[in-house]
């Protein structure tokens, strides 16, 4: 079931998602700066908002350079598919009743479905730039997308119990009790960590670790290549702060204010927790990354549906 | 995990901290008042200036930046006829203001020396001497030294005793 005027839909939601990635520079800078003591950007314009327009400049500005030992179509490809993968999903993401670009009733698998192709973004840049650290960078990228890709479709999978559906407004209707946070607090919590290893955020960011591979995997990009990445990167924090918000918070459900204004305000919450997870953890190291997932997480998951099941098996 | 938790809560604590950044230009950082900072040259407190072109603050200057000629007025005080210092080689470490005898040459609390062009750099005698003392108000180099100049003879200085004409202490 789509919406009655899908055209209108897609563009309004392409402008509001696109203004939610920039102004996620502002807000990331100004909210790191808090938390460390100083100011973030405040000199260009009131409270340093314009800062935004000044990088978007800066970005459009600057040469758009594809190395000649490069390798080109997969070059220009790569920054595309994340930007592309990331707003897609954005289409079965319900805002509030009656607002979604597509009711798909596999909603959910297609996300999971879309976030497994982001791997491929990565993976093509750090190859495709012919350079070692890159290639590093790219290689720890698909290691650690896919590896924590494997237990966050299985975390969902206590949701999915619950609410019976993959369909994403069904599942923020079955929270009109009780949202799920409360009996699926594990799956929330495993989630939350595969959603940070997904978008490659801190502590989770080690293929593109600023201090220890220069700039890991895009580090060839420059110009508009590497604003597609940094504005994929922040889509997929907000892409991610909303899904929580959907699946575990109860999406657009809450008592008296009108139900986009709710969506608003838990998916900005769960933004300032990203960028304060940001400002306060130290990085783990790769191989720690890495055993965490699959000897501890995705064990986690798979009791949390045992007991998920069981519980639902018992009771209905 | 614990660890993690205690480690976001104190950042987030840090929501409530007074920011340290100091917003310049509307704001100044402090300067303690012995702070190395632009140097000047000063004058005495009847006027005339310190400056004897000793070239002992030359001579000490580790980067060589300092460069003066001595010339002598008709009352035989020494003074410099040019006194150059090239703030772009200056590291302001204060052995001038150390080794001068007269207290001429004294590091002041001032950093805002920004300039586009390094020949702006180089200061003249006229860029750096004051019209004051100073950081040492009230020393006069001439009154208190035994130097014979103009309307002041031998003996005559400041805590001087007169001069002792040998001839006369025969028994």
């Amino acid at each position: 079931m789509t919406s009655p005027y899908p055209i209108a839909m897609i563009v309004g939601l392409l402008i509001v998602v696109l203004s939610v990635a920039s102004g996620l520079i502002w807000l990331e800078r100004r909210l790191l700066a808090l938390w460390q003591d100083r100011y973030g950007p405040n000199r260009v314009g009131p409270f340093g908002m314009l800062q935004v327009v000044a990088d978007m400049i800066k970005i459009f500005a600057k040469e758009d350079w594809i190395p000649p030992f490069a390798d080109k179509a997969v070059f220009v490809l790569a920054p595309a598919i994340i930007v592309a993968t990331v707003l897609m999903t954005f289409a079965v993401l319900p805002i509030a009743p009656g607002v979604i670009v597509t009711d798909l009733n596999v909603g959910l698998l297609f996300f999971l479905a879309m976030s497994s192709l982001g791997v491929y973004s990565v993976a093509l840049a750090g190859w495709s730039s012919d350079n070692k650290y890159s290639l590093l960078g790219g290689l720890r990228a698909a290691a650690q997308m896919i590896s924590y890709e494997v237990f966050m479709g299985l975390s969902l999978m206590g949701v999915v119990v619950l609410a019976g559906s993959f369909d994403l407004v069904k599942i923020i209707e079955a929270q009109r009790r009780m949202w799920f946070v409360i009996p699926q607090c594990l799956g929330f919590v495993l989630f939350l960590i595969a959603g940070i290893a997904e978008t490659r955020r801190l502590p989770f960011d080690l293929p593109e670790s600023e201090s220890e591979l220069v700039a890991g995997y895009h580090s060839e990009y420059s110009g508009m290549k590497f604003g597609m990445f940094f504005v994929g990167e922040y889509l997929g924090v907000a892409l991610i702060s909303a899904l929580i918000a959907v699946l575990f918070f109860g999406g657009w459900l809450g008592p008296w204010l009108p139900p986009i204004v709710w969506f608003l305000i838990k998916m900005f919450c769960f933004i300032c927790f990203f960028v304060l997870l940001r400002a306060s953890l130290p990085r783990p190291r790769f191989d720690q990354l890495m055993s965490w997932a699959w000897k501890l997480m995705l064990p986690l998951a798979l009791v949390n549906i045992l007991i998920t099941g069981a519980v639902v098996l018992v009771f209905r | 995990m614990l660890s993690l938790l205690r480690t976001m809560w104190a950042v987030f604590l840090h929501t409530f901290h007074r920011r340290v950044t100091v917003q310049y230009p509307e704001q100044k950082a402090y300067l303690a008042p012995r702070y190395r900072g632009r140097i000047i040259l000063s004058r005495d407190p009847d006027g005339g200036e310190r400056c004897v072109a000793c070239n002992l603050c030359a001579v000490v200057c580790p980067v060589d930046c300092i460069a003066l000629q001595a010339t002598e007025d008709e009352h035989g005080r020494r003074f410099p006829e040019w006194f150059r210092i090239n703030f772009s080689r200056c590291i302001f470490c204060g052995f001038c203001e150390d080794a001068c005898p007269t207290y001429a040459i004294q590091l002041t609390p001032d950093v805002e020396m920004g300039e586009y062009h390094r020949q702006n750099m180089v200061y003249e005698k006229e860029h750096l001497m004051i019209d004051g003392p100073g950081k040492y108000p009230g020393y006069n180099f001439w009154r208190t030294s035994g130097v014979k100049i103009g309307g002041k003879d031998k003996g005559e200085a400041e805590h001087e005793a007169p001069v002792t004409d040998l001839r006369t202490l025969m028994p």
